[in-house]
């Protein structure tokens, strides 16, 4: 077996020679958001998985540092041998999901709007620019305000910006208790709720509504959780972890629906927005997943509307944009931060935009 | 300055907006850094977006260097500004724009200061979160320059978690809107890169921050030690254990004894430090963490463990902690604060080896700082009119900072980089970091006109300051020049 200072080593020439020769790469690390984001055209496939470990893992610290190919699997077990956990919850979408690309993906579980998303727990990474050149910014402390935020900048950049190969983050320890209540609430009335309930002092760690239910989960230190149970007018369910988890996983019935699936992102508290087709509400409102044929225009314009904006997240044309798009100005400033990282643009070149 | 840009400032703005006389510019001389002064060529007070793009348009067009400024309570020389350039000071954008309870966020102007947005939340029972001790007089959008903390950051997070869009003004004049209504938006996070950015990238013309429910109750322990190495590994020991308090404080001797002197907070002015733990929650809830935390401060050895008997004692307690600069202040000439951040469990030993180093230097340290984060702020006091002595101030101030990077901290946890830790950037970063970081300011301002000369030292200060690391045995950048 090659050493991960060997690993590290080859990818740094593949890079340092697709540099050269202007050749385009797919960043691969799982594949198993490879439906997430464009379709990047012709390229060679840079497999990270190998690239593996955990390098650090202080829980005195609430700190990890792993390598990019590490299954995300792997690094909850391990956190959870020591009672903590990566509270952003992301989704894994499958058994073979490493740090690397959910990093790059961005993407964060239920528990997101309480705790705070993926990005808010990257405290440092080590990537290969699209020079090939090993480049390292944050570290393993909470604050850290020594150059440019580039960590940050990593989560959610699909890989278009540098090769992640190690990324620390910041974890927590889990909650002592955590119970999920449901009642029968149709969306506005549910919209209504969830807002006003996170507008108090409540140990809220999900909330969600598929039309006909409002589930709520609350986590925390016992009494905390217990006080909070008598204030909801909701029913205690039984099991509900498997819930949590198949919303973060996307496993319940909505979710097999053949038409695209949307995103919506919009402000928490806005009505239920005015498109045909299936609605499951997150984020106590703020994440809106949608199943519909609707024309993308009228999905986007929606959010757009509401102050937000829509991602086609699964299936439909994946080599029309799928993200929101940006302002000239903005898209402007874009490409010339991606010319910064990755000259010759060749790092998954138009997975998030075409023309980036 | 040119006579014709002056001209064509008072075009743009009111004639009492533009300031050119030196002795009104000497007020704009220096930020809470006060050792480094310059004389901008002009100030102006712009009272508009559109007058703030026209400013940045001019200079752009003339080439003139532009110093964002606040409140000016920077502590790294952020707000400092180019001899002979332009001050762009944001202190009439002080209008709160959109509360929405609802949906939890307050919109405002730059210029509106850190403890209004809580005022504006009181009445919903919110309020946000990060809250520096200098809270009553910086601006928001220092805030999001210097991304700063607070007592509070520990378990409600410093700006960048707490911030949901920002409209921006580049130096080309274009604006640009980044973030939205919602938790996220499209494309790169460069809401998270600009925070922190210390006025290099944009000028920030507006910030919408998000405001969280008010705790139903806290409650404040005191805790006394007769040796500071025991603080320090009561802090790590506390976060071990599983709790994360809402803010986690280390004052020295000498810190307490100035801030008893000062507010009388009823601190024990024998103990060799006292740690400050705030819990939380609801009663229930912070009384059961509470026992917790009082038996693992005991198993790391306080002398003496006092819970705040009523609000009003809470707050005393508080007082004494968030009045410790002035307090400082008081009893030394000048002071020099530093602020690089560590792991926890490190702490003891820093803290070791800073009086070690005060000792060397001969030059008094008081400390005071957020433990529950590993970021410390030494304070070194000296006398800005004894010969020699800022000199080696600055120079004790470094020997720190390299021993908080030795240990895998960073030089700077909340105050930025500014003008003040150049040469310890080059300790922390090789060249290659660092021309990455200087090719993400050319794509924000390909002139390099916004707050030049801060936050990322070039290449040329690295090769003389000697610190640049070498890489694999070579130097990054062979091709080019030696500096
Ligand atoms: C007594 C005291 C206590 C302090 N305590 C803390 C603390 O607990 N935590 C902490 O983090 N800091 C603390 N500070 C430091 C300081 O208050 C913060 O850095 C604060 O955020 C600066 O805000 P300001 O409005 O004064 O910004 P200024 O000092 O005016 O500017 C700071 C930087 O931001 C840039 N800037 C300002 N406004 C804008 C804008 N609109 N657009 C773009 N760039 C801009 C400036 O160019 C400069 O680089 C303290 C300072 C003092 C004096």
């Amino acid at each position: 077996m090659p050493s991960p200072d060997q690993i590290q080593k080859e990818l740094k020439q593949r890079v340092e020679a697709a540099y050269v020769a202007g050749q385009p790469l797919c960043i691969r690390g799982g594949g198993t958001k490879a439906f997430y984001g464009r379709e990047v055209g012709p390229s060679q496939m840079l497999d990270v998985r190998s690239y593996s470990g955990i390098i650090a893992y202080e829980p005195t610290e609430l700190v990890i540092t792993a390598r990019a190919g590490t299954t995300i699997d792997e690094i909850e077990e391990t956190l959870a041998e020591r009672g903590q956990m990566l509270a952003f919850e992301p989704p894994h979408f499958g058994e073979a999901a490493t740090l690397g690309g959910t990093v790059a993906c961005g993407l964060s579980g239920p528990r997101r709007p309480y705790v705070g998303p993926l990005r808010d727990f990257v405290l440092g990474i080590r990537c290969l620019a699209g020079t090939g050149k090993v480049l390292h910014f944050g570290g393993q402390v909470m604050k850290n305000v020594a150059g440019y935020d580039v960590s940050r900048l990593f989560a959610g950049a699909l890989g278009t910006l540098g090769v992640l190969l190690e990324v620390t983050l910041k974890v927590q320890p889990m909650p002592k208790l955590e119970v999920t209540l449901q009642g029968k609430a149709a969306l506005k009335e549910a919209i209504q709720s969830m807002n006003r309930w996170a507008g108090q002092p409540l140990p809220l760690s999900g909330s969600t509504c598929d039309g006909a239910y409002l589930t709520v989960r609350l986590s925390g230190n016992g009494s905390a959780v217990e006080q909070a149970l008598r204030r909801l007018d909701l029913e205690r369910v039984c099991e509900s972890g498997a819930y949590w988890l198949a919303v973060r996983e996307q496993r319940l019935a909505f979710f097999a629906d053949e038409a695209p699936l949307w995103r919506l992102s919009v402000p928490p508290a806005c009505n239920p927005l005015d498109v045909p087709g299936r609605w499951l509400l997150d984020w106590g409102g703020a994440q809106r997943w949608l199943t519909t044929n609707a024309p993308y225009e009228t999905v986007r314009a929606a959010a757009r509307e509401a102050g937000g904006h829509a991602t086609l997240f699964r299936g439909g044309d994946r080599q029309g944009e799928v993200f929101d798009p940006l302002a000239p100005a903005l898209a402007r400033l874009h490409r010339r931060l991606k010319a910064a990282f990755d000259p010759r643009g060749i790092l998954n070149p138009g997975r998030m935009y075409r023309d980036l | 300055m040119q006579a014709p840009v002056v001209d064509e400032l008072r075009r743009i703005l009111s004639a009492e907006a533009v300031i050119a006389d030196e002795e009104s510019l000497r007020a704009y001389e220096c930020d809470g850094l006060s050792a480094y002064r310059a004389l901008p060529g002009v100030v102006v007070l712009p009272d508009t977006v559109a007058q703030v793009q026209q400013i940045l348009r001019l200079c752009y067009q003339h080439h003139i260097p532009v110093v964002a400024r606040g409140a000016g309570t920077g502590l790294s020389g952020g707000a400092l500004p180019v001899r002979g350039g332009l001050v762009l000071s944001l202190a009439k954008f002080t209008r709160v724009l959109n509360i929405d309870p609802v949906n939890r966020t307050v919109r405002v102007e730059p210029g509106v200061r850190n403890i209004t947005l809580s005022e504006v939340g009181e009445e919903y029972g919110l309020f946000y979160a990060p809250d520096p001790s200098s809270q009553i007089a910086c601006t928001i959008g220092g805030n999001v320059a210097e991304n700063s903390g607070g007592v509070h950051c520990l378990k409600y997070g410093l700006t960048v978690h707490n911030i949901l869009a920002l409209k921006v003004v580049t130096i080309e004049g274009d604006l640009l809107t980044i973030g939205c209504g919602a938790l996220d938006a499209s494309g790169y996070d460069l809401l998270a890169l600009l925070t922190g950015s210390e006025g290099m990238l944009g000028v920030i013309v507006e910030v919408t921050v998000k405001l969280i429910p008010k705790p139903q109750y806290a409650q404040v322990a005191l805790a006394a030690f007769d040796q500071v190495e025991a603080a320090g590994r009561a802090v790590a020991a506390i976060i071990a254990s599983g709790i994360i308090p809402a803010g986690l404080e280390m004052m020295d001797q000498a810190a307490v004894r100035a801030a008893e002197a000062f507010v009388h907070a009823g601190y024990p002015t024998g103990a060799k430090a006292i740690l400050l733990c705030e819990l939380d929650g609801t009663p229930d809830e912070v009384a059961e963490e509470m026992r917790d935390v009082q038996a693992v401060l005991l198993g790391s050895g306080a002398a003496h463990i006092q819970i705040a008997a009523d609000e009003a004692e809470r707050q005393r307690f508080w007082a004494g902690r968030k009045a410790a600069f002035p307090a400082v202040g008081r009893i030394a000439r000048d002071y020099y604060c530093m602020d690089g951040t560590i792991p926890r469990r490190y702490l003891a030993e820093v803290l070791t080896r800073v009086s070690q180093l005060s000792s060397e230097y001969a030059l008094p340290i008081v400390n005071v700082f957020h433990a529950g984060d590993g970021n410390l702020h030494p304070l070194i006091l000296y006398d800005v009119n004894a010969p020699g002595e800022l000199q080696k101030a600055e120079a004790l101030g470094g020997k720190i900072l390299e021993v908080c990077v030795a240990v895998g901290g960073t030089v700077t946890g909340e105050h930025g980089v500014g003008v003040e830790k150049l040469n310890q950037m080059c300790v922390q970063f090789n060249a290659d970091e660092l021309a990455q970081f200087h090719a993400i300011k050319t794509a924000f301002d390909s002139e390099g006109l916004l707050n030049p000369g801060k936050a990322v030292p070039t290449l040329r200060r690295c090769a003389e300051f000697g610190a640049m690391h070498v890489h694999e045995g070579m130097l990054a950048f062979p091709h080019l020049e030696r500096f």
